[in-house]
């Protein structure tokens, strides 16, 4: 188990982290969650000991490991960069972790390159271990990079932005990857990302972070569906805010008719498209100048422009003056 | 609690390292910088000033003078017109004249003279028909000049080639789209856009120039008053035992070479430039 | 302007730029006048010795002796710059020290500083009566007048170009590798020795090679402190000189030619390594 109590850090006068508390639980799959300079990957490196906090403590399994340096957590980490040793082979990249172990710990040769070629077929590339980094692609070479850091053994997985620099389908598809490893391995794992829709469909929990503190811990369900303050709620999803201070998600408005007495406001219609598997009907509150988001079914007809319609909040949030963001 | 960041050594190893390194260019590089000075002022500043103002000191520094005014802006041309070509258009063997223009970087600075005496010295390709004709190139400035020209070839191209490779055709195409001709795309566009990189260029062009000494010395014959380049006027002083003549003039030079050292660094600095002196 | 394009469009890409016609016509001409003309007399001067004459003046034993100088010296200042180049170089790319640009601007002085100057300069120093030498002297080391000295000499000569080639690759070597190593568990040292020091190795091979090149064919710094004796400390370059103060015009053409066919190979083979790396590495 991990446990992050009270972290706090600084760089200069600004501050990256402030009060941090965290409990991780033994197979774990968790995401930090928010925009550049939230602290998340700040974080993650506290936890890693490749930076130091000014207070606060970190504790695996119930020892204080501040003071341990980041090569005996027994911690994997995964570069957003891959930073992959570019004059060694992939075998050899995977090997290193292995290969640099005191005389007593370290395995046999035979046995190292045994264990390399096994984490090759895991991460399936097997067959590529001579190959140099500098002849895969993008995505290989993060798988790269996943294997060497799974070489070791860690007892904690850490991967900050991973598939950060990688085009949209490579991602998808390293995102199931990722998703099924960890199902089949169990183990603990944190990972930075600033991709909402990444981190919900990832994650056991998600912990979504704001200039250096934690606003909500929870299920990508709850961070969803219940999110506890105003920059969760625009974070995660998308999120209408009406001049009366409630926050709508673009499903939760309907269109109503005239005639059912329903409505609460006017919208005069300025486009309408296709998102997703719904049709996007975008704009301006009746009365102000706020534009206002709405996603209807698909199979029913959208709004023409130009048209005005009445709509009505099926749910809405309020967040009390100190969670606004 | 001894925590150093990873990736980076302990506080005492970066000391040790920094201090090791000081120690080496301290002993290697600025002692004998101090030492030029130092000899040039060793018996006072009346002998310093005699020995920087007298004729034949006036007349090798009017030389050396002369030879970098006429060195340095034909290469400067050059070196404009070759990074022109090279970086605007697709050719073929773009390879081997990159190659071809590096040449005088490979060669000794006395081969340098010599191929210029084999061409134009009394017993050379084109000896007799220069005596014939009353042209004296060898042991004659125009030697000097041609030497000098040819050591300090690459430096201008040097520089502008990797800048405006970098800066593209787009501000050029964008010029042509709107109208301006070659000359005043390359006038009102170009010409601002590589002015650091070039005035660096000419920089570094101009202290070779002024400096050189092996080629020179190959070609000029020594001529005391005539063909005598600072730097050789302090090779002659030297070989006299006036050392502190020799030491004086040299502290001109050196002074010159600090002054290039500070334009250089501001130029780096300011404008983001990489120094193109290595490969 | 168009019919310039189409006409030259056989045998280049065409272009929308004007200008090529000039400015390439202007740099081949330039360059053939001032550089390879002249270059060309070099190789035609050998060619028209005579393979006899030609190894009687290029390999003589006054020669032989001369290039062993010169290559040896050129050698090990190498060296020794491939050492503290390189610890230059990482002190001015890791660390933060106060006047630390005014030390990175100092590096080039090497470059800056008329050669002729830098040699009385180091012949001052290392006489037996100078800064340096006078310590040295009493302890029965001579630096003056010795291959030492010379090797001195190169040693001023050759360090810019180990530091300024090994730096940018240092730089851009970034932390997040030293970092990795960190995290699998290397120390300080085994990642030095075994991702670092690898990844820099070509910059540092190119960086001891250029220091090579310039020091075998280095005149003025080294003519002064050397003392030019004939069979001791005489090095190819002024071997070359007192040729061609003899009229000996094929004499000096043949070493010449020897110098800088070596300087070549060592070049060329430079760039083949280090092509057939960066082939093997994917780039």
């Amino acid at each position: 188990m991990i446990r992050v109590q009270n972290i706090t850090k600084r760089f200069g006068n600004y501050p990256a982290l402030h009060g941090i508390d965290l409990e991780i639980q033994p197979g774990e799959f968790i995401a930090l969650l928010g925009p550049s300079g939230s602290g998340k990957t700040t974080l993650l490196r506290i936890i890693a000991g490749l930076e130091f906090q000014d207070e606060g403590h970190v504790y695996f399994d119930g020892q204080d490991v501040s003071d341990i340096p980041v090569g005996k957590r027994n911690v994997g980490f995964v570069f957003q960069q891959y930073a992959l040793f570019r004059h060694m082979t992939v075998a050899d990249n995977i090997a290193f972790g292995l290969s640099v172990r005191k005389a007593r710990l370290r395995p046999a040769k035979a046995e190292i390159k045994e264990r390399a070629q096994e984490l090759l077929r895991v991460v399936q590339l097997e067959g590529l271990g001579d190959r140099y980094p500098g002849q895969l692609s993008g995505g290989q070479r993060q798988r790269v990079a996943l294997a060497r850091a799974l070489a070791i053994e860690p007892s904690l997985l850490l991967l900050d932005e991973p598939f950060g620099a990688l085009d949209a389908k490579v991602r998808k598809d390293l995102r199931r990857w990722l998703r099924d490893l960890h199902k089949q391995m169990g183990l603990t794992s944190i990972f930075v990302t600033h991709d909402q829709e990444e981190a919900l469909e990832l994650a056991d929990r998600v912990v979504v972070m704001d200039h250096g503190r934690i606003d909500q811990i929870g299920t990508p369900e709850q961070v969803y569906m219940e999110p506890a303050t105003a920059f969760v709620s625009h974070f995660v999803g998308e999120t209408n805010r009406l001049p009366d201070g409630r926050h709508i998600r673009p499903h939760d408005i309907e269109i109503v008719t005239a005639a059912s007495g329903r409505g609460e406001g006017q919208l005069l219609v300025d486009n309408v498209f296709r998102k997703g598997g719904a049709w996007r009907v975008e704009g301006r509150l009746h009365g102000s100048e706020t534009i206002v988001e709405i996603d209807v079914d698909a199979h029913e007809p959208p709004p023409g422009i130009g048209q005005t319609v009445a709509i009505a909040a099926r749910r809405a949030r309020t967040f009390a003056l100190a969670e606004e963001a | 609690m001894r925590r150093h960041a990873p990736g980076t050594e302990s506080r005492t190893a970066q000391v040790l390292l920094i201090g090791l390194a000081l120690t080496f260019l301290a002993f290697f590089l600025m002692l004998p910088l101090v030492a030029v000075f130092s000899e040039a002022l060793k018996q006072g500043v009346r002998p310093f000033l005699d020995a920087v103002t007298n004729p034949d000191a006036f007349s090798a520094i009017r030389l050396t003078l002369i030879i970098a005014a006429i060195s340095v802006p034909l290469n400067m041309v050059f070196g404009l017109a070759a990074s022109w070509a090279i970086t605007k258009f697709s050719f073929p063997g773009k390879n081997l004249l990159l190659t071809l223009i590096d040449l005088p970087f490979s060669v000794s600075p006395v081969v340098s003279g010599l191929i210029f005496v084999l061409l134009f010295g009394a017993q050379g390709l084109l000896g007799p028909w220069l005596s014939a004709h009353g042209v004296k190139i060898i042991f004659a400035v125009p030697g000097i000049i041609l030497a000098t020209v040819f050591i300090t070839f690459p430096f201008v191209a040097r520089e502008l080639i990797p800048l405006m490779m970098e800066q593209g055709k787009d501000d050029e195409e964008a010029a042509l789209s709107l109208g301006a001709n070659g000359w005043q795309t390359f006038w009102h566009v170009t010409l601002p856009n590589i002015r650091w990189g070039l005035l660096y260029g000419v920089l570094l062009c101009n202290a070779r120039a002024m400096g050189e000494f092996g080629a020179v010395s190959v070609v000029s014959g020594h001529i005391r008053g005539e063909t005598n380049t600072m730097p050789l006027h302090v090779e002659i002083l030297y070989n006299e035992y006036d050392f502190v003549g020799a030491f004086a003039v040299a502290s001109l030079l050196a002074a010159l070479a600090l002054v290039t050292l500070v334009l250089k660094s501001v130029l780096e600095w300011r404008f983001d430039l990489h120094s193109g002196a290595s490969h | 302007m168009p019919s310039m394009t189409t006409r030259k469009a056989s045998w280049r890409a065409p272009s929308v730029l004007p200008g090529f016609g000039l400015t390439f016509g202007f740099s081949l001409a330039w360059l053939s006048l001032i550089v390879l003309i002249p270059l060309s007399t070099l190789f035609l001067k050998s060619a028209g010795m005579g393979w006899h004459a030609f190894v009687d003046v290029g390999f003589s034993s006054r020669a032989l002796t001369a290039y062993r100088l010169s290559f040896g010296t050129a050698i090990a200042a190498a060296f020794v710059n491939a050492v503290f180049g390189l610890l230059v170089a990482w002190v001015l790319v890791r660390y933060e020290f106060p006047g630390k640009r005014v030390v990175s601007a100092l590096v080039d002085l090497p470059f800056a500083l008329p050669t002729a100057v830098a040699g009385i300069a180091l012949t001052a120093l290392y006489a037996p009566s100078g800064w340096v030498g006078q310590y040295l002297d009493p302890l029965g080391i001579k630096v003056a007048f010795t291959p030492i000295g010379i090797t001195v000499a190169l040693i001023f000569i050759g360090l810019p170009f180990v530091v300024r080639s090994v730096e940018p690759v240092l730089a851009d070597l970034g932390k997040d590798v030293e970092e990795a190593a960190a995290t699998l568990g290397a120390n300080r040292a085994q990642t030095f020795a075994r991702v670092i020091f690898p990844a820099i190795l070509p910059a540092l091979f190119t960086g001891f090679a250029l220091a090579f090149a310039r020091g075998v064919g280095e005149y003025g710094s080294v003519i002064f402190i050397s003392g030019n004796m004939p069979g001791r400390t005489e090095i190819a370059p002024l071997l070359i000189v007192t040729q061609l103060e003899q009229y000996n015009y094929d004499g000096a053409t043949a070493i010449a030619m020897v110098m800088m066919l070596v300087s070549f190979a060592v070049l060329f083979t430079l760039n083949a390594l280090q092509s057939i790396r960066r082939r093997r590495l994917g780039a």
